[in-house]
């Protein structure tokens, strides 16, 4: 297995109306993760503002000893991602803002901005709550890339600590992929054809991906595999909401080839319109 | 099934496809030469286009039963490019329009390399409803006066149109004879599909026409012995020489900006004229074949070229002569080559009597054309649509008929974007989305359907994403169109959504729309702009039935049962089921009742304030004959780990190895449930598709998807519902 589990989480707050509920969801994924969980404010230090975050992080976590409190001053984005490389953190935690009117999910510019940066993985949140809502379904990207293999371990790996009831595979199979144009009757029975083809193809490939984690983490998870047609990146997150999943796992950006930067990659797709929890993760072994 | 041998089915069929290009010279004949002069262009000129295009067409072309020859739709431009790059000299002026006509089929061609063809997705159906209104104008005023005898008459559309009382008035003193010929053919044309013979209906009206004004020359000649009473330059003039002197285009004004305009133009309009036409063909195509539309404005844009070096107009596929292809047994590409080949015999052996044709008689046809292009009826139609459809159409129709035609159906756009704007009150839905890919397809594993999702807005400007995707799935195939997540969609997505739905018809596939239901429209009109609203505002203000909630009606109507579209602010009877416990209920719409069993939307929401989700699924309540136990019934990996928390678990049978693998069962009385479910039952379950079902003890709720039901799935649903209610009334467990 290559994914190496989360041992550290880092939170940067400041104080908004939803920070209660953030605290308590960083608290309580610690405690499911086993993991060291470090708060960082970037803003001015007061005493009042010490006293409150003291308050309530007595009310969601009695026990504190793997919990440090760090306040620091500067640029949110360049301290926090400092502070992530410094600590030596395995995923950053995020909150996500939900704009009433539009009804949609959208980040914060600096959440944005960091989640390009971060140098390890990310976690947005969109519904933190006080009371525990379980993570029935993860989907997970199943991208024909070599970061894939550590995503879905990961997914996996969420999967068992947070006690999902079904993990899905989602291949993205772009319309390049098929190579045949739809025309006229022929040409799409050629399509069909292929396009089952290249599901049957996915489907090993998604097996090879499974087959290489340990049953000790797969035991007791059901998955299954769906192939989507469409722009790869965005369709998934449509997917994820059509299926109403609670957990959506994706690769992090994947290397930035000249042309690319005039694009909008699949991520930058994804965080203007985030359709579920989003755990994005940065693979160690490929940067 | 056996390969069938094309060589075999090709030869055996030629005789009709011959037939049939016979029928279809008939009328092209009549049309080749009037919309040639209509244009102002020589005669000839509008035969040779439709000799190019039969033969290029069936050999190159992509589509089976269609016609190529010259269009109405390009009579104005080509007419404005004729008199304008002629300054005057209008055979000069044809000769540069013949350039830009090869032009124009070079840059068709690149259309169809690069298969643009999805470029005539984005004019708004009701705006293109308009131009060709304003195009059939502009033929008619023109015209009208030509039929009267009267051929100079000069000024725009609008000078022309209010001129023909004046002409009505003078035309007897001037030509009566040619002047009442061409009035009588008109009323002939009107009359036509009066007169219900079949043999009659043989030969195409135009061609009556022909025939008819040929004949009462012939007796004045013959038989009278008189001259004959129709001025010569009110007669077809055709060149004697006819293969030895051909036009030489003339590309002296390559580098005109009026001049790449008409380029343009001629190329915008062939374009939607053609992929308009071959769209309507495929739908009449016995074989109901798809056409390769790319292919064919390939062929398209050769055929205009070769069409242009002869001294031809642009070619184009014309729905007309199309249908009459296909009304006359046309099966494959070879009637539009014979079509090709009897117009050819035709110049050569009959050009004595083409020459006799008056020009009143012709511009009958094209009156008669130009009328049908535009009939008031049209605007009618998309007033019914909706006021702001009829609003954007007199936007076009006027501007093109006082500018031009790009101009036209530029405002078309326009307006059609600011009324979208002005209906949804949201520039940001459009701005913020309008690049993104809002469409996912993919292919439902339990039931073999395909499933497709549209988010965010859905109109003309992405309407070809939606088009992409359902241009890929099979007609034969079952697909699901889900509108849910999407809060505006137009009127031009609702109509091509119609044409999907009478292809997947024809191929006898199912093409369903949900999550259309609470969007509000303005007008009874299955096509009418539907917008999604905020709840309060929906409730008691819904006025009209989507195609869901009329099949919903119908089904009512079939079983007997009662239906109700009305929202329900408080549905009654589900609080006590555990689904609920964590969600609010927020009305429930489409209730579809009898004595027993009640089905029925429902809108809920999970969570609560910043966190609030709304979700809708279909529902099925009905009474048990007997008590029952608590319990829920689920798929195995649906199983939810709120019921556990609940103090439920998993109950397993032994006996049933299979069922306890595939369900979870849970509640609180075990040993209740475990009597209850004994082997018929668990033997029903398993033999019957999975729904989510719950006991509260005496009425058992069953949910389909986590998504609204499409009526498929609702007869499924109660189809399950009464063999379980069949099953419960005849077992013999009895709560203690």
């Amino acid at each position: 297995m290559i994914f190496q589990p989360f041992k550290t989480l880092l939170f940067g707050f400041a104080f908004s109306p939803s920070l209660r509920e953030n605290v308590y969801e960083a608290t309580r994924l610690a405690q499911y993760f086993n993991a060291a969980l470090i708060f960082v404010h970037v803003g001015q230090k007061t005493p009042i503002k010490q006293v409150e975050f003291q308050r309530l992080l007595d009310e969601c976590s009695p026990n504190q000893d793997q919990i440090q409190i760090y306040w620091k001053e500067g640029d949110p984005i360049t301290t926090l991602a400092r502070a992530s490389k410094e600590f030596d953190v395995d995923l950053l935690l995020l909150g996500a803002l939900k704009r009433e009117n539009v009804v949609k999910y959208y980040l914060g510019s600096i959440a944005r901005k960091l989640t390009r940066k971060a140098p390890c993985s990310v976690l947005l949140m969109l519904n933190p709550s006080v009371d525990w809502s379980p993570c029935k379904h993860i989907v997970v990207n199943g991208f024909d890339s070599p970061q894939t293999q550590e995503t879905v371990e990961a997914a996996f790996y969420i999967g068992k600590y947070l006690a999902s009831d079904k993990i899905t595979l989602v291949g993205e199979v772009s319309e390049s992929r098929v190579t045949v144009s739809v025309n006229d009757d022929r040409s799409l029975r050629k399509v069909t054809l292929r396009k089952e083809k290249i599901d049957r193809e996915e489907k090993m490939r998604f097996i090879d991906i499974i087959k290489k984690i340990p049953d000790t983490i797969t035991e007791g998870l059901k998955y299954e595999t769906q192939s989507i047609f469409g722009r790869r990146g965005y369709s998934i997150g449509h997917y994820a909401r059509v299926v109403r999943a609670d957990l959506l796992v994706m690769n992090a950006k994947e290397e930035q080839r000249f042309f690319h930067r005039f694009f909008p990659s699949d991520l930058d797709h994804m965080l203007t319109e985030i359709p579920t929890d989003l755990l994005i993760i940065r693979s160690k072994t490929y940067g | 099934m056996a390969k069938k041998n094309p060589i075999g089915t090709f030869t055996k069929e030629l005789p009709q496809n011959i037939f049939a290009g016979f029928v279809v010279s008939l009328i092209a004949l009549p049309l080749g030469l009037g919309l040639a002069i209509a244009s102002d262009a020589p005669p000839l000129s509008g035969i040779i286009a439709a000799v190019a295009g039969g033969i290029i067409m069936a050999i190159f072309g992509g589509s089976n039963v269609t016609i190529a020859g010259p269009g109405n739709g390009l009579v104005i431009v080509l007419l404005s490019a004729i008199t304008t790059l002629g300054e005057g000299n209008l055979y000069e002026g044809y000769l540069l329009t013949l350039a830009a006509i090869i032009l124009s089929g070079g840059l068709l061609f690149l259309f169809g390399v690069l298969r643009l063809g999805a470029i005539s997705e984005f004019f708004p159906a009701s705006a293109l409803q308009g131009m060709l209104a304003a195009i059939g104008i502009g033929i008619l005023a023109k015209q009208f006066h030509v039929m009267l005898g009267l051929t100079s008459i000069p000024g725009g559309t609008i000078e022309q149109l209010l001129r023909i009382p004046d002409s009505l008035l003078l035309f007897l003193g001037i030509h009566p004879f040619a002047g009442v010929l061409g009035v009588a053919s008109l009323l002939f044309l009107f009359l036509y599909s009066r007169i219900r013979n079949p043999y009659f209906h043989l030969i195409p009206a135009p061609m009556w026409v022909v025939i008819g004004s040929i004949g009462i020359g012939y007796y004045y000649t013959l038989i009278l012995n008189k001259s004959l009473p129709i001025a010569p330059e009110l007669l077809i003039n055709i060149p004697n020489h006819l293969f030895s002197n051909l036009p030489h285009p003339n590309f002296d004004k390559l580098l005109d900006v009026n001049f790449i305009g008409i380029v343009f133009s001629i190329t915008l309009i062939t374009v939607i004229e053609s992929l308009l036409s071959i769209k309507a063909v495929d739908k009449l195509d016995p074989k109901k074949r798809r056409s390769n539309v790319n292919k064919d404005l390939r062929a398209l844009g050769l055929a205009s070229v070769v069409s242009g070096f002869l001294g031809g107009l642009n070619v184009v596929t014309v729905i007309a002569r199309s249908s009459v292809n296909t009304n006359n047994g046309g099966t494959n590409r070879s009637a539009n080559f014979f079509h090709a080949v009897f117009l050819v015999l035709f110049v050569v052996f009959l050009g004595d009597q083409i020459q006799r044709i008056p020009l009143t008689a012709l511009a009958a046809i094209l009156v008669f054309t130009g009328y049908k292009l535009s009939s008031p009826g049209a605007l009618l139609r998309i007033y019914k649509i909706g006021p702001e459809q009829a609003f954007i159409f007199l936007i076009t129709l006027l501007t093109t008929l006082f500018t031009s035609l790009i101009v036209g159906i530029a405002a078309g756009i326009l307006f059609t974007f600011i009324i979208h704007l002005i209906l949804r009150k949201s520039f940001f839905l459009f701005s913020l989305n309008i690049f993104k890919p809002n469409v996912l397809m993919y292919l439902e594993k339990q039931s073999g359907n395909y499933y497709v999702s549209v988010k965010n807005f859905s109109t003309f400007l992405n309407f070809f994403r939606l088009k992409n995707k359902l241009d890929q799935i099979p007609e034969s195939e079952h697909v699901i169109v889900d509108f849910s997540l999407c809060d505006f969609v137009d009127h031009t997505v609702m109509e091509g959504l119609y044409d999907y739905n009478l292809s997947f018809k024809r191929k006898s596939g199912i093409f369903e729309i949900i999550g259309l239901d609470i969007h509000a429209s303005e007008s009874q009109h299955p096509f009418a702009v539907r917008k999604s609203l905020p709840i309060n505002a929906l409730i008691g203000l819904q006025k009209t039935l989507s195609n869901r909630q009329k099949n919903l009606e119908k089904l009512a109507e079939k079983l007997k049962w009662t239906y109700e579209p009305k929202i329900e602010s408080d549905p009654e009877g589900i609080e006590n089921f555990l689904f609920f416990e964590s969600k609010t209920v927020n009305y429930s719409v489409n209730s579809l009742w009898n004595h027993q069993f009640n089905l029925f939307d429902l809108s809920f929401s999970e969570g609560a304030f910043i966190t609030k989700e709304d979700l809708k699924a279909t529902f099925l309540l009905f009474k048990s004959p007997k008590n029952l136990p608590v319990f829920v019934l689920d798929k195995e990996d649906f199983k939810t780990t709120l019921y556990q928390w609940a103090g439920f678990d998993d109950i397993n049978f032994k006996k049933h190895p299979d069922f306890s693998k595939r369900f979870h069962l849970s509640g609180n009385d075990r040993k209740a449930i475990i009597k209850f479910f004994h082997s018929e039952l668990i033997y029903f379950f398993e033999s019957h598709p999975v729904f989510h079902i719950e006991s509260n003890g005496s009425h058992l709720l069953i949910k389909g998807k986590d998504r609204l039901s499409s009526l498929q799935e609702i007869k499924i649903m109660l189809a399950f519902a009464k063999d379980l209610l069949t099953l419960l009334e005849h077992s013999e467990y009895r709560v203690i």
